[in-house]
């Protein structure tokens, strides 16, 4: 229970929970009066739009939706099992007759449930931010260290920096599908092709921020190094990495909010399996339930992206040097 | 007719840095011999070169012409054996006391000392500036003297033929100052280094020094006048207050600093503006100007 208030920023309450109660009530009070307000707006507003596909869904419809999300979940899982289970049968049924036959294991087929599409989504943007970040760190430190590197490269970061991932979506599926030919590819076409693309449009905070921390390291502490001699590698993880550790996940904080944003648009528009897709197939469905349906997903798109950065927020306290900076 | 090398030998250094108003002249024709074991002071107003001199020293700036010589070797880059003592202690904020003077004693004895041998040479000069008993705290976590005497002690473990500092306890308030003064004089008996230090304050300045080196004001400043501290050591801040040779040694720096030498509010305003340009352009400018372009 603690862990979970220091991941969602009520540390404080731990501390000393007696003499805080009254500070406790007034921290979760006003959040929830927020909540409730909004709440209520929205029921009322929803009422009064009116689309092809019926009225806006409120908050009950859209927790109906989520109940039946969950449910559809749990039903196909069910129908897998049975799947596997009605295909061993067959199985060991045909080798009972021949011994020699051939058996085919197929893999179920049946369509992705809306928390497969989150689990898709997660897997692609994590891949992808952890590719960004594998290339835009030591490329930062690079160009922070080297004040021509860094008059070299700034201008092109400035230039593909503000480059919608949209734009790059066309290109990035051409280049995907002419370069990656393989028969048995480890790798599903859409999965590379929204990958390079979150990669693309969120590496550019983080390649940043490094090299701006690492250039900003304070003349004092470089002075230090170079009266110690240290030799280059030393100095990089002696002095240049540490220093620049809080720019940095500035940089990877951002980035990882970027990727998130950038991989649903992707989806959406690429047809690429995720919750983007969720989205958009439940879009051109178009039955009555669909805006519920898609409001779920919205919310779903918003916990995670704000437990993500949470994530990046726990690691950075963990490697922060700096225990007196208040991170939030 | 070949004279013995002297220990620290400062001869007709000039340095320029560039601006873009064409090269800013910061020092002209210092000379200074410095003996083995001597306690120099550097003193003079803000502005004056200095640090730029220490700079020199300890190998960080080069001279534009002249040179500097230690025990006959031409100085031409930072070294271990001229440990500096930064004005603002410098410590490397991520690591203990304890793991900041390794930092420096790894790099110096790193092959010549056994583990067993650095981490006994680490507690001993941690000791010898009393820091041992708070050797695993981080900078952040002991106070701005503390600090101070770990940035000694580092420099100490790194056993430099020449010590040089910073305006040392520039940033420390008067208190700890005189304790830190104490510990120094302290140290240096026991182990005779050499001391170049820079320093705004007259007190430490005839306290501390055998010779005190005053320098003119900038730009193209130079030695106006070095002054013999002859007092017998060990000095006692109590005792010296009273002193008359004491109270004349003061007396001589003070009249230096504000007879002889105009301070720097009274020159010329145009001279000001470029000296103060100059000092932008070697401190830390292209960092800030990074740092704009980011917020931009």
């Amino acid at each position: 229970m603690s862990k979970i208030l220091a991941t969602i920023g009520l540390s404080h309450f731990i501390e000393n929970p007696k003499a805080n109660f009254s500070q406790l009530g007034k921290s979760l009070l006003i959040p929830l009066i927020g909540l409730l307000v909004f709440l209520f707006i929205w029921e009322i507003g929803a009422k009064s739009v009116h689309t092809s596909l019926g009225t806006f869904p409120g908050p009950a419809a859209v927790y109906q939706q989520s109940i039946t999300l969950i449910e559809e979940h749990q039903a196909e899982r069910v129908k897998e099992v049975k799947f596997h289970e009605r295909q061993e049968l067959r199985n060991a049924k045909k080798l009972e007759k021949n011994p020699d036959a051939t058996v085919k294991v197929r893999p179920y087929t049946g369509k992705p449930t809306f928390f497969d599409q989150i689990l898709t989504s997660l897997i692609t943007v994590l891949a992808g931010f952890i590719i960004a970040s594998l290339i835009a760190i030591p490329a930062g430190i690079l160009i922070g260290l080297n004040s021509t590197l860094y008059s070299a490269f700034n201008p092109l970061i400035q230039l593909f920096k503000p480059v919608s991932p949209l734009a790059w979506l066309p290109l990035v599926t051409m280049v995907v599908s002419a370069v990656y030919v393989s028969k048995d590819p480890m790798f599903a076409k859409s999965f590379i092709t929204s990958l390079i693309t979150v990669s693309l449009c969120s590496l550019w905070p983080t390649l940043l921020n490094t090299a701006v921390g690492v250039s900003s390291i304070s003349k004092d502490l470089q002075n230090v190094s170079q009266v110690l001699r240290l030799n280059w590698l030393t100095h990089i993880i002696k002095i240049v990495l540490p220093s620049s550790i809080p720019m940095m996940f500035t940089g990877l904080r951002l980035s990882l909010g970027i990727a998130w944003m950038v991989l649903i648009a992707a989806e959406m528009l690429a047809q690429n399996p995720g919750l983007g897709k969720f989205v958009w197939d439940e879009f051109q469905n178009g039955s009555s339930n669909s805006l519920g349906r898609i409001m779920v997903a919205v919310l779903v798109i918003g916990l995670i992206g704000f437990l993500l950065d949470r994530c990046m927020l726990f690691l950075q306290r963990k490697m922060s040097w700096d225990k007196t900076a208040i991170l939030r | 007719m070949a004279q013995p090398p002297k220990h620290l030998e400062l001869t007709k250094v000039d340095i320029d840095f560039p601006t873009p108003n064409g090269p800013f002249k910061a020092l002209q024709d210092i000379n200074l011999t410095i003996n083995k074991g001597e306690f120099v002071s550097l003193i003079g107003h803000s502005g004056c070169g200095k640090s730029t001199v220490l700079n020199i020293v300890a190998g960080l700036y080069q001279a534009t012409s002249g040179g500097c010589l230690l025990d006959g070797k031409e100085v031409n880059s930072p070294g271990p054996e001229r440990a500096v003592v930064f004005q603002n202690h410098s410590l490397l904020p991520w690591l203990s006391a304890y793991e900041n003077v390794e930092l420096a004693v790894k790099q110096v004895f790193g092959r010549s000392k056994s583990k067993a041998e650095m981490r006994e040479w680490i507690e001993h000069n941690l000791a010898l500036v009393h820091m041992d008993h708070a050797m695993d705290k981080r900078p952040d976590e002991i106070s701005g003297g503390m600090k101070q005497r770990v940035g000694i002690a580092r420099a100490l473990a790194m056993e430099p033929t020449v010590m040089l500092m910073d305006e040392p306890f520039g940033a420390l308030d008067a208190l700890t100052r005189a304790h830190l003064q104490d510990s120094l004089m302290e140290i240096q008996k026991d182990l005779n280094n050499t001391v170049i230090m820079i320093t705004h304050d007259v007190d430490e300045a005839v306290l501390l020094s055998d010779r005190i080196v005053m320098m003119t004001n900038g730009p193209a400043a130079t030695v106006g006048e070095i002054l013999n501290i002859d007092l017998p050591r060990p000095r006692d801040r109590i005792a010296l207050a009273d002193d008359p040779q004491y109270n004349h040694y003061r007396h001589e720096v003070l009249t230096f600093l504000y007879e002889k030498q105009r301070t720097p509010d009274s020159s010329p305003k145009k001279e000001e503006g470029t000296q103060k340009m100059a000092q932008d352009m070697h401190s830390d400018s292209p960092v800030k100007a990074k740092r704009e372009e980011k917020a931009a």
